[in-house]
């Protein structure tokens, strides 16, 4: 896994559809453009909800990795 | 994103059980979240979830397709879908309540939002909430039942907006 500098974390353990990309979205409203925020969730559907998130929204989606039932996204804020 | 203009649902809820109250709320939320413009218009039973106290119930009674699992005990005692006959389903009184109390049980123990929270978070996107002006009378409610922060208007209304969405539903 790449490093980035988080500017922000956003953990989404334990919470189902559809509030991953809620928070997601809360939470990188609230940023500056290039910013980066990297979000943990444990929703297995959180994979292709977030890649259509950032086709939707045009946040781009730096990185997805996958650790012991632990799903790790790094969006960079448009 | 190489769009012309925001995208646009426009959605009716028309169902006031709680298995029915999930769709239009996660639909909508998540839509806002994805950039679109949305307006939900709240018609028939679904008037009901614009209430101050949504007090929805699901009937097993009559969703046979539902399947009926304890959210507690042992996995394996968990994994069981107990074949419920309708004689008890439809006769025992409070069956609706006890069968509400588990899903509700068992929505949070798998971090599903709750409906209030979904409400509030369609609110707090610009989601629009239309309560359908004909329900309110026919079913007797008032102002006064509902949340802040709702239009209230007829199907003339919903329909101008419809016009002009990229998706329509019905729920």
């Amino acid at each position: 896994m790449s490093e980035f500098s988080v500017d922000k974390e956003l953990d989404c353990r334990g919470m189902n559809c559809p509030l991953p990309v809620l928070k997601t979205k809360k939470s990188i409203v609230e940023m500056d453009s290039g910013q980066i925020l990297k979000v943990i969730s444990t929703d297995p559907g959180s994979i292709a909800d977030m890649a259509a998130f950032s086709r939707r929204t045009g946040n781009e989606l730096l990185e997805q990795s996958e650790a012991d039932g632990e799903y790790i996204f790094f969006f960079k804020k448009s | 994103m190489s769009e012309d203009r925001q995208k646009r649902m426009a959605l009716i809820a028309a169902q006031g059980t709680l298995d029915w109250a999930y769709p239009p709320f996660i639909l909508a939320s998540t839509a806002a979240a994805l950039d679109m413009e949305v307006t939900v218009f709240f018609t028939f039973y679904g008037l009901t979830l614009l209430k101050k106290d949504i007090s929805a119930q699901v009937s097993p009674h009559t969703n046979p397709a539902m399947p009926m699992k304890m959210p507690f005990g042992p996995q394996g005692f968990q994994n069981i879908s107990w074949p419920i006959p309708n004689i008890i389903s439809g006769n025992v009184p409070g069956f609706d309540s006890f069968a509400t109390h588990l899903m509700k049980k068992t929505f949070a123990k798998k971090g599903v939002a709750t409906i209030t929270e979904l409400r509030d978070l369609c609110i707090d996107s610009g989601v629009r909430l239309i309560a359908c002006q004909m329900t309110m009378d026919v079913f007797g409610f008032t102002k006064d039942d509902f949340i802040d922060g709702i239009d209230f208007g007829g199907a003339a209304t919903f329909l101008e907006f419809a016009a002009e969405s990229d998706i329509n539903l019905f729920v």
